[in-house]
């Protein structure tokens, strides 16, 4: 039996009274990678954004139901948020680095929890910057504006961001959407990669979800339609929902 | 039908170029009659020899620009923190709220109070309430709960204009509310914020009505000794010189005090535009 890291039971959304996610119930496997797929506004974006409470910042977002991260409910009065969002990080659809040095960026979440030791950071910047592979362009630049990098680098830079603050979790909501094919497949290789970090990957690029993930949830009008292993859900899924979908029929 | 067009075009054209050239001649004619007919006055004696009662010519205006100086320098150190302050609560922790809702048109309403209605205020709440008697303590706080309401408006304006994927980002690598704001929110806005409440310092330091009634006064001996001292300020200077004076040179002198005092208020603008210039510099390097 694969450990499951997180677990939503009965997990239902409203932003005012529109309702978003219906009932969800959805398992999430330690160190893999799991898609969430479906077509504009199906909630998929919403739904991983629930998982570190980023919907917090929505004034009329209401939840009902559980969301367990290592069996303990995020939701629960005792949850530090902060803390939750350390450990479950979150790279976002477009390249949103601080308009501060490469360095500065990096090391943002190390000095959010109290690392002020310079050469301490100066190791997590390096190999931060090493995990994404962008450490050979930039280690003579890291005093530069991240923003004078290019979109694939800058995406890039805030997934090593992430990386610095030690996550179990990355949620990443279509973070290849705005790049070029070949910045798509540099991101690809990393996913692969980061062999002990749980993926939840929101894309609407199907392909990319045959590529990259273990697992895949088809997300359709705020329901999870289906939920399996990827190559199950590709070859044989058992809704017809699922089937219109997958084959292009709509969406 | 195409020619009625292009003269449309004329006219209109026309028209708004008469009207920029309008407002930048009103300046040149303000600064140059001020200018022209000041200038003769001002010496190393007007700026930095006090003031001869007796005799307006024989002495300078040191105590009314250093009581100007000082009144600045107080009001920044109060005003600014608490304006700045305030929009961050109002913007960065209630955002939308009826309570915030409530505090802002309060805000809007107060910046749209007349300057005397303050010195009314400053009156009856520092003066006599408080009993800080007429003082440059009162007049202090009396400008600065008049600039309170500019520097909250330019603040917020500048904490809205940064991008919500900053805020976003940093807190979902487990920001706290504060450290995302100290961190991301303000030093995005602080070029903004400085110079918005600069350029409300800037007008409120040329305000006469509120000060004359509680603090200024046309004479006095020697400079401020504490904040419970009376002072003398240029705007209030110049207003006594250029309306009740007796001396035949008076009107003179009233246009020497102006150019001092538009010269102090230029020069605050000019720093507002250095810092920001230097703060955008930072920011992109």
């Amino acid at each position: 039996m694969p450990k499951k890291i997180i677990k939503t039971e009965n997990l239902n959304l409203w932003f005012a009274n529109k309702k978003i996610l219906k009932e969800i119930n959805l398992e999430i496997v330690e160190n893999k990678i799991t898609a969430i797929i479906g077509p504009s506004g199906c909630g998929k974006s919403t739904f991983v954004r629930t998982l570190n409470r980023m919907n917090d910042l929505i004034p009329s977002c209401r939840i009902t139901g559980n969301v367990h991260y290592k069996g303990k409910n995020i939701f629960s009065p005792e949850t530090d948020v902060t803390n939750l969002r350390q450990n479950i990080g979150q790279v976002f659809q477009k390249p949103n680095p601080f308009p501060k040095s490469i360095f500065d960026n990096i090391a943002f979440g190390p000095r959010l929890y109290g690392e002020k030791n310079k050469d301490k950071l100066k190791n997590i910047v390096e190999e931060s910057l090493e995990k994404v592979g962008l450490w050979k362009e930039v280690k003579n630049d890291l005093a530069k504006n991240a923003l004078s990098l290019s979109g694939g680098q800058q995406q890039r830079l805030c997934l090593a961001r992430t990386l610095a603050t030690k996550p179990k979790v990355i949620l990443m909501d279509e973070p290849c959407s705005a790049l070029d094919p070949l910045s798509t497949a540099k991101i690809e290789d990393l996913m692969q990669n980061l062999k002990d970090i749980t993926i939840v990957i929101v894309t609407h690029n199907m392909q990319q979800a045959t590529r990259v993930s273990h697992f895949t949830g088809f997300f359709l009008m705020g329901k999870l339609i289906e939920f399996g292993e990827t190559k199950d859900i590709f070859t044989k899924p058992q809704n017809k929902k699922t089937e219109d979908y997958i084959s292009g029929k709509f969406g | 039908m195409k020619n009625n067009r292009i003269l449309k075009e004329k006219i209109i054209f026309s028209f708004i170029k008469m009207a920029a050239f309008f407002s930048a001649i009103t300046l040149v004619l303000i600064i140059g009659y001020v200018f022209i007919r000041g200038f003769k006055v001002i010496s190393w004696q007007f700026l930095f020899q006090e003031v001869q009662q007796r005799d307006i010519t024989k002495g300078g205006i040191l105590q009314a620009i250093i009581g100007t100086i000082y009144l600045g320098i107080g009001t920044f150190f109060i005003a600014v923190p608490a304006g700045i302050s305030s929009a961050i609560f109002l913007n960065e922790y209630i955002p939308d709220t009826k309570t915030s809702r409530v505090i802002r048109v309060a805000i809007r309403n107060l910046a749209g109070v007349p300057s005397i209605v303050y010195g009314l205020f400053g009156l009856a709440v520092f003066v006599q309430f408080f009993n800080l008697k007429t003082s440059l303590l009162s007049a202090i706080l009396t400008l600065s709960s008049m600039t309170l309401p500019w520097i909250i408006t330019a603040s917020e304006e500048s904490l809205k204009a940064v991008p919500f994927e900053f805020r976003e980002a940093a807190l979902a690598m487990g920001a706290t509310n504060w450290q995302t704001i100290k961190k991301i929110v303000i030093p995005h806005s602080l070029p903004g914020m400085i110079t918005g409440s600069i350029l409300g310092l800037s007008r409120a330091l040329g305000e006469t009505a509120p000060i004359i009634l509680v603090g200024a006064t046309f004479y006095c001996r020697s400079l401020p000794t504490s904040v419970f001292d009376k002072f003398m300020a240029l705007p209030y200077h110049l207003f006594i010189l250029a309306t009740q004076h007796a001396h035949p040179q008076a009107h003179e002198y009233a246009l020497g005090t102006a150019i001092v005092l538009i010269t102090i208020i230029y020069l605050m603008s000019l720093t507002a535009i250095l810092i920001r210039y230097h703060l955008r510099k930072k920011k992109n390097a």
